[in-house]
């Protein structure tokens, strides 16, 4: 089967891909190239940003539904991992007998604690608050946020306000091999039968209902499976990070990665992906601006991003992608030939009759059961 | 690989296989019970706030028949539809499809009964296309749940091919096949109409609802929509609920007609009953 190779071919360029890059980022360098370690960050960040960029997108571009909580769900991630870590992630890896292996897998487990815990507390969160639509949600999901990282500043076992180290290491390898995971598994469920649902409660949630779509449900479940997603970046970051602190995850961090989906196309796996990459990246270009004639313009990097955002917000605000994705069907679309301005038809005139007595004729004979 | 060349024609005859055959069966119950009746409401009645929009309304309609709703403007028609699809609960009275009692049930549930609907302004999901729109339809029907879909098992892909090739045959059957990859709402007026019936049929129904299909059609459209709507009902088998508006639509094509003014049901009887009828011309002209 041709497609399966293809996509066997696909994971192992992609692995050798983030392999090399990972490699690139340790003191050895590959092949004596080496990322620093301020590349190297910024890397890691794009990778976990990505995370949570793609999953918010499907509660948000996906879903219709406007939630401003990630950040909240992020440090539900990144705490529970953490404590998992601090407190049994040794004597566990210890156990297994240490090594490279060990690590990998008490480091799986604690992303998994990650996602179910971070998914749970969506799905407590979700189901009262998704009863509410625009900007009543939008402010719930703020509050439910902050509730819950002030709780986490409240927990003297997790370091309270003081912080919480967390010992381990995290290479550019596990970030890469994560984001791929999201990014295939919101692209798997967005086409398919829950996809159609997600999309048909943004589009008209009335309609939805009628063609059988439990509205609520697929809501909530949107909301856990973004909410999971987001727990994993967030057991990515704190491990990578080395520390968390509460202030990591205010709902200003819940806004860059609403400004991460809005800029790239909200409804857009690829956008997101985009907006992620940008959003992560473009401070980090401004704060190289040159100074002419004695001014420094990185001193308005700040400024130069904020209008930046708001050129691209005024120039294409349905995002730089809109709904659209980039892939390999760009390339065939572009073999065909250009169609113009192709009249999508009227024809409502024509009866409907044709086709069906042709169609009626061949059925009669034939039983068969029903669906 | 193994499943022939084109699954599309395999499947069309099987499918017309079975309306053929629940239309045979629609017509035989009738015939043996005139009191078979899929849907019915007793007493229904829904108040918004000093308003009674509907009051006591009886209604009773056959298995197979179309059946019209009329009245004039703001007489409630719209509201008794959203009572008999969940979209409002009545504040008392009863309604039974198929025997089961169903108000109070949600408004997916009531379309996984079996009930399905058009809207009066055209109510397609705007980012999806035309086949996507269709498919969404068929969720009642999905075998596929989310760990086939993130996984992309067997069972998923079977799933689709299926739903995919289903609402082909449909669309095919309403000449929209050739727009299944344009946007839901970049069709023409009339297909977007017609599109939204198709949906509708998408989720299997027993009985159809229509809110006003002749709305905003010019006299020939309204020619073809008499036809479609016959042709609907022999085809797949089903009973057709009406609303309208459009005199001509009504007398046309359905076989009995219940007016209301006021949220109550003035008059129900044959088209040519109701044409007749003092009541329902006074409702219409005033005194």
């Amino acid at each position: 089967m041709p497609g399966f190779v293809k996509k066997l071919v696909g994971a192992a360029v992609i692995l050798v891909v983030l392999y090399a890059v990972s490699a690139a980022m340790s003191r050895e360098g590959l092949f004596g190239f080496g990322l620093g370690a301020y590349e190297s960050e910024v890397l890691m960040l794009v990778g976990i940003n990505v995370i949570l960029a793609v999953s918010l997108n499907l509660i948000n571009g996906f879903t219709g539904q406007f939630s401003i909580g990630h950040a909240g769900f992020m440090a539900i991630g990144a705490y529970a991992s953490a404590y998992f870590t601090v407190y049994h992630g040794q004597g566990l890896e210890q156990s297994l007998g240490g090594g490279t292996f060990a690590h990998a897998l008490v480091f799986t487990v604690a992303i998994l604690i990650g996602a179910v815990v971070a998914g749970v507390m969506g799905l407590l969160v979700g189901v009262p608050s998704l009863r509410l639509r625009g900007d009543y949600l939008a402010i719930v999901t703020l509050g439910f946020a902050e509730i819950i990282r002030i709780v986490i500043l409240n927990l003297d076992v997790v370091g309270g306000a003081t912080g919480f180290s967390v010992p381990g290491t995290v290479s550019f390898f596990w970030v890469g091999i994560v984001a791929v995971i999201t990014i295939v598994v919101v692209h798997n469920i967005v086409k398919s039968d829950t996809g159609r649902a997600l999309i048909s409660i943004r589009e008209d949630e009335l309609a939805a209902e009628a063609m059988g779509v439990n509205t609520t449900r697929y809501k909530v479940l949107s909301f856990a499976i973004s909410s999971a997603f987001a727990g994993v970046a967030g057991v990515l970051f704190g491990h990578f990070k080395r520390f968390l602190a509460t202030p990591d995850f205010t709902f200003i961090k819940s806004f860059e990665v609403i400004i991460m989906i809005v800029l790239g196309g909200m409804g857009s796996i690829t956008g997101a992906v985009l907006g992620a990459i940008v959003i992560t990246i473009l401070p980090e270009l401004l704060r190289q601006l040159p100074s002419v004639g004695g001014f420094n313009f990185a001193d308005l990097r700040l400024v130069i991003y904020a209008a930046l955002l708001i050129v691209i917000m005024l120039t294409r605000p349905q995002g730089v992608l809109g709904e659209r994705e980039i892939g390999l069907h760009w390339l065939r679309r572009a073999q065909k030939a250009p169609e113009g301005d192709r009249q999508v038809g009227d024809d409502s005139g024509v009866p409907i009759a044709q086709k069906p007595k042709a169609a009626d004729q061949e059925g009669t004979g034939g039983g068969g059961q029903n669906r | 690989m193994t499943r022939g060349p084109e699954p599309g024609d395999v499947r069309a005859t099987k499918e017309d296989g079975i309306l053929a055959e629940a239309a045979r069966t629609a017509r035989s119950k009738e015939a043996a019970s005139e009191g078979d009746f899929i849907l019915r409401t007793e007493k229904a009645t829904i108040r918004f706030g000093g308003l009674v929009a509907v009051n006591s309304l009886d209604m009773s309609v056959r298995r197979g028949e179309i059946y019209g709703l009329i009245g004039p403007n703001g007489a409630g028609k719209t509201t008794v539809f959203n009572l008999l699809t969940g979209v409002y609960k009545p504040t008392s009275g009863e309604i039974y499809f198929q025997g089961h009692r169903v108000d109070g049930l949600r408004p997916y549930e009531i379309s996984r009964r079996g009930v399905s609907r058009t809207f009066q302004n055209i109510r397609l999901f705007a980012g999806m296309t035309v086949l996507e729109n269709v498919m969404t339809a068929c969720h009642r029907h999905a075998r596929q749940n989310l760990l086939d879909a993130v996984f992309r098992t067997p069972r998923f892909a079977h799933d689709e091919r299926e739903h995919r090739d289903f609402c082909m045959e449909l669309l095919e059957i309403f000449n929209l096949g050739r727009f299944k990859d344009e946007g839901g709402t970049s069709l023409a007026y009339g297909n977007q109409r017609r599109l939204e019936i198709v949906r509708a049929l998408a989720t299997q129904p027993q009985l159809l609802l229509l809110d006003e299909p002749a709305a905003g059609m010019n006299p020939s459209e309204q020619d073809d929509l008499l036809n479609l709507i016959h042709q609907i009902r022999d085809r797949f088998g089903l009973t057709i609920l009406l609303v309208e508006h459009n005199m001509k639509v009504v007398m046309g094509v359905c076989e009995r007609i219940q007016v209301v003014d006021y949220g109550k049901s003035i008059a129900l009887g044959l088209p040519h009953e109701i044409r007749n009828d003092p009541k329902v011309i006074e409702a219409y002209l005033g005194d």
